[in-house]
């Protein structure tokens, strides 16, 4: 067992973990934040994306160890400080971004690294952006349009094309 | 001007700010003190006798509570199944029993044959790896048409073959059928692959059971759609718990999409070894175990042929389908190639004869059942297959034979026991035709042609059955369970009210939709509505969420529990206002009485249900809580059509989708936001279907694709944006609310549409190959192009 200590939404935690726990399992098990999603086992589906020292990570590879005094931002640390959701997030739910929510959580943290280094990005760059995260209820078509709402450009209305 | 609440506004969805903020509570989220966790020895033989199962290196591992095999399982009922089917002999199925833990045999990759309970899961993982199982291998049977040949091996050593039933429907139609096809003036036959699929709903199947020795009481946390049905599968037939001593608890579920409907070992295990190991058991499957545990979907092998008169008529249709159950019976697996799919067969047509055989075999596979759509897929990928190619066959325009043969008056009965209650089939093809700009697709063409590519266009009409019922009529055609749902509305004292409903939501937005109903019923703001689900404790006995059923079943239910509650207020009213209570009237949550400016609030109602002391208690009890259960009359009867448009580069074979439209017919809408992202999300996991998704087994029975390295889900470059469109809206006419459903339209309705566009593209490069099959992968299109396969 190896002590770490990260400071995850802004507070510090710490834990004892072995060699072989991942991020994700540190974060929901040990942290009790049960917003960074697991879907898959190899890496593909994107549910756990979290923020490391500001980048898009998969928390289903890397070791909590490996995160050892970084800064980790999950879902649960998105929403503005008085509590209501953020542009992202209020983006989502105003176009119906999201239906079962499991891939919500890691949609919205790739979608914010995305705006991050793209402020304006086009319909096709945020398919692109998305190929790491797996969503099988929605579609995608709203989830590509609340991104776009969220950095600015016009979408139509939902339900009114 | 959309409205801003209650029926037909784009309600914005309540259970979101959960979701958005990381604090939905799934089942996985749920941890109980002193849980300990399990891990599922699976088998990695699709076939063999198990001569040994070794569990001593396992037991003193570090952290092992308990390691159970079959042998702990003797005396403890099978999975049961829910359907039974009887053949065209008029014999029940082939009913194979289906263990929690494999006895004596395993029958499928990933079949558990050990469970170890520890700690940690990482102990009961390390533990699993020391059991040693001694198995002989069997030869497997794969393929569907070589298991039920003579002298194939057999999945079941005690059943008489493979087969598990051979159904004719309509069997007295058979000769006059056949007859239709010797005086037809033109037959067309097609032989194609419904493709086998995975359901993958993004959260893995999870269970957490939990006993508690004060009561004698268990508690099941689990992935389900159906917690109800559950509880009564499980506690009747598996375990033998009485229903009031065992709780079902579905949360938050992420997606279900058919493959959470039914009762699965990992449940009853966790319950079990709960109570045995007097602590809580979980257990969270990984996607690897998800893909060889969870049930399958499709996988159909059919000949189709269809015969038409000199003038295109059609004149009868005829269809032998292979469907593979698996190595055992999932909970309602016979049902779906059956009544889920030979009653479907008409499509939108009236084609007055059919007939439709099906053959359901156990194959070394993991078990096959419902998913999106379930048997109505099948039965749309055939028939618009089917009709497109003879439209190519007849050189006429397969819009036009289809507005030909459409069935226009309604009510319309079927050759297929059913009866559609209205529709209007060319309204949603104008619909289609003008949404998707047929007109300019010759430019569109011309375009894609400049740049080297092919373009194709392609439609198909679709007609699905949702909210199955009645529970009478499906108690003879073999459903071992009604089909109906349940609604509690309890008004709180204040006014507020929470609806208990049967229904669950695992993606659909029930609590934002459902209290929509409740609210415009009233009167009164959609926030004072609470809808509760998911829980055996909270919410009356319901039969769950699939099929399409919720609003049409579920928020009938809902709807008659909310009109005894306002009767009951009215009576209450009426005594408040000393007025008649036929004089009374409900409207923006007030009471008045007719012609006069005397009202009482909803509020002030509901108190006076609740402190009685001017009251009519000599007439009506105190309180305000009513329960309902409605059982529909009929089925309701969605119908549409949907064109895709796509691009096919002829060097690769790579087939993109460049326009999807969708003309829908739900009925009446509740939420238009909710409806079109149901649909858009069945569109997508059709169009996976037809383009990327395959579940592949190898000749020995090894599952091939078993992760999303070598399983394609659908990613957001895969898929266009859709254009959607329900304003044809021809009401049901059998349910309160006027609404048919609209969960799975968009997987039935898909397919066909992406395939004969597919085709309508090679044609135009010169390559009329008749059909291809499912998912058109680039090697598929390339090697078809170039007479290969
Ligand atoms: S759980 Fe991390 S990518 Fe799927
Ligand atoms: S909302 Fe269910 S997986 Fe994306």
């Amino acid at each position: 067992m190896t002590q770490v200590t990260m400071t995850v939404n802004g507070k510090s935690m710490s834990g004892d973990v072995e060699g072989r726990t991942l991020l994700a399992q540190f974060l929901r098990d040990d942290m009790g934040l049960t917003g960074t999603h697991i879907g898959c086992d190899t890496s593909q589906c994107g549910a756990c994306v979290v923020h490391v020292n500001g980048e898009a990570v998969k928390a289903c590879t890397m070791f909590a160890v490996e995160a050892n005094g970084a800064t980790v931002d999950t879902i649960e640390g998105q929403a503005n400080a008085d509590g209501s959701l953020n542009v992202i997030q209020q983006a989502f739910q105003d176009y119906h971004g999201l239906q079962c929510g499991f891939c919500t959580p890691g949609m919205v943290m790739s979608a914010a690294a995305l705006l991050k280094e793209n402020s304006k990005p086009t319909e096709a760059e945020i398919r692109h952006y998305l190929d790491g995260n797996i969503c099988r209820c929605t579609g995608y078509h709203n989830i590509v349009k609340a991104i776009m709402a969220a950095s600015g450009q016009d979408v139509p209305a939902v339900a009114a094309e | 001007m959309p409205k801003d609440g209650g029926i037909g506004a784009s309600s914005k969805r309540r259970e979101d700010v959960r979701f958005l903020t990381g604090n939905g509570k799934y089942t996985d989220d749920i941890n109980m003190r002193g849980q300990a966790y399990v891990h599922f020895l699976r088998s990695d033989i699709a076939h063999g006798k198990i001569t040994s199962v070794d569990i001593s290196g396992a037991e003193g591992m570090p952290g092992v509570v308990k390691v159970f095999t079959g042998s702990d399982f003797e005396g403890v009922g099978g999975m049961p199944c829910g359907w039974q089917v009887t053949d065209k002999h008029g014999q029940p199925m082939q009913e194979p029993p289906h263990p929690i833990l494999a006895q004596g045999k395993v029958r499928h990759v990933g079949e558990p044959i050990a469970a170890v309970v520890a700690e940690t899961y990482a102990q009961a993982r390390d533990a699993a790896e020391a059991i040693v199982v001694d198995i002989d291998e069997l030869p497997a049977v794969v393929d569907m048409k070589a298991a039920v040949k003579d002298g194939a091996p057999k999945v079941h050593d005690d059943l008489t073959s493979n087969l598990c039933y051979d159904w004719g429907f309509v069997e007295e139609n058979k000769d006059a059928v056949n007859k239709a096809f010797d005086d037809a003036a033109h037959v067309t036959t097609l032989e194609l692959v419904n493709n086998r699929l995975v359901a993958n709903p993004m959260e893995p199947r999870v269970a957490l059971g939990d006993y508690d020795r004060s009561g004698d009481e268990s508690t099941l946390y689990t992935t389900s759609q159906n917690p109800h049905v559950i509880r009564l599968l499980m506690g009747a037939f598996v375990l033998g718990i009485p229903e009031h001593k065992l709780r079902v608890v579905a949360p938050d579920v992420g997606g279900g999409f058919g493959t959470k409907i039914f009762h699965y070992q990992e449940e009853a295990f966790c319950t079990f070894a709960a109570k045995a190991c007097n602590r809580p058991v979980k257990w969270t499957s990984t996607r690897s175990e998800a893909f060889m545990s969870d049930a399958h979907g499709r996988d159909h092998v059919t000949k189709i042929e269809l015969a038409l008169d000199g003038d295109n008529n059609f004149t009868a249709i005829r269809t032998d389908t292979y469907a593979n159950m698996g190595a055992y019976l999932s909970t309602f697996a016979p049902s779906v190639p059956t009544w889920l799919h030979g009653t479907l067969m008409a499509g939108n047509y009236k084609t007055p004869l059919i007939y439709v055989n099906v053959k359901a075999v156990f194959t070394n596979t993991v078990p096959v059942d419902a998913y999106r759509g379930a048997g109505r897929p099948e039965a749309t990928f055939q028939l618009e297959r089917l009709v497109d190619k003879a439209a190519h066959e007849l050189g006429v325009d397969p819009i036009a034979l289809r507005r030909q043969n459409f069935v226009t008056e309604f009510p319309y009965a079927t050759p297929v026991a059913v009866e559609y209650d209205t529709g209007d089939y060319n309204a949603t093809m104008d619909k289609l035709e003008e949404m998707s700009d047929r007109a300019g697709f010759e430019a569109r063409r011309k375009e894609s042609e400049a740049k080297g590519k092919l373009r194709g266009f392609g439609v198909n009409a679709y007609i699905e059955a949702c909210g199955i019922a009645p529970s009478n009529l499906v108690g003879q055609l073999g459903a071992r369970a009604g089909l109906y749902e349940s609604a509690t509305v309890r008004v709180n004292a204040t006014g507020g009210l929470v609806v208990m409903t049967g229904s669950h939501s695992h993606g659909q937005g029930h609590e934002t939709s459902f209290a929509q109903v409740v609210a415009e019923m009233i009167g009164i703001d959609e926030g004072m509505v609470e809808i509760v689900h998911g829980d055996t404790a909270r919410t009356p006995m319901g039969m769950g969420t699939y099929g399409s059923r919720s609003i049409a079943v579920g928020g009938s239910a809902m709807v008659r529990a909310t009109e005894k509650i306002i009767a009951k207020a009215k009576k209450i009213a009426s005594h408040l206002l000393e007025a008649s209570e036929g004089d009374i009237e409900l409207k923006d949550g007030a009471f008045s009485v007719a012609g006069t400016d005397k009202s009482v609030a909803w509020g002030d109602v509901t108190l006076a249900a609740y402190v009685p002391h001017n009251y009519p208690l000599d007439d009506i009890e105190p309180g305000l809580e009513e329960t309902a259960f409605y059982d529909p009359a009929n089925f309701t009867y969605p119908a549409g059509a949907y064109a895709c448009e796509v691009e096919l580069d002829p060097e690769t074979g790579q087939v993109t989708i460049e326009r999807f439209s969708a003309a829908d017919d739900f009925g009446n809408v509740i939420n238009p936001m909710i409806v079109e992202g149901q649909v858009h999300g069945g569109l997508a996991q059709g169009i996976g279907q037809a383009l990327l998704e395959n579940c592949a087994y190898d000749s020995d029975g090894q599952l091939l694709s078993a992760s999303y390295m070598d399983y394609a889900m659908p990613r957001a470059a895969d898929l266009p944006m859709y254009q959607v469109d329900h304003s044809c809206q021809t009401p049901c006419t059998h349910n309160p609310l006027g609404v048919k459903g609209c969960g799975e339209a968009g997987a039935i309705g898909s397919p066909p549409a992406v395939i004969n566009a597919v085709l309508d593209a090679m044609r135009s490069g010169g390559h009329d190959i008749g059909h291809i099959d499912m998912p058109v992968s680039p090697g598929r299109v390339w090697a078809a192009m170039h007479g290969g396969n």
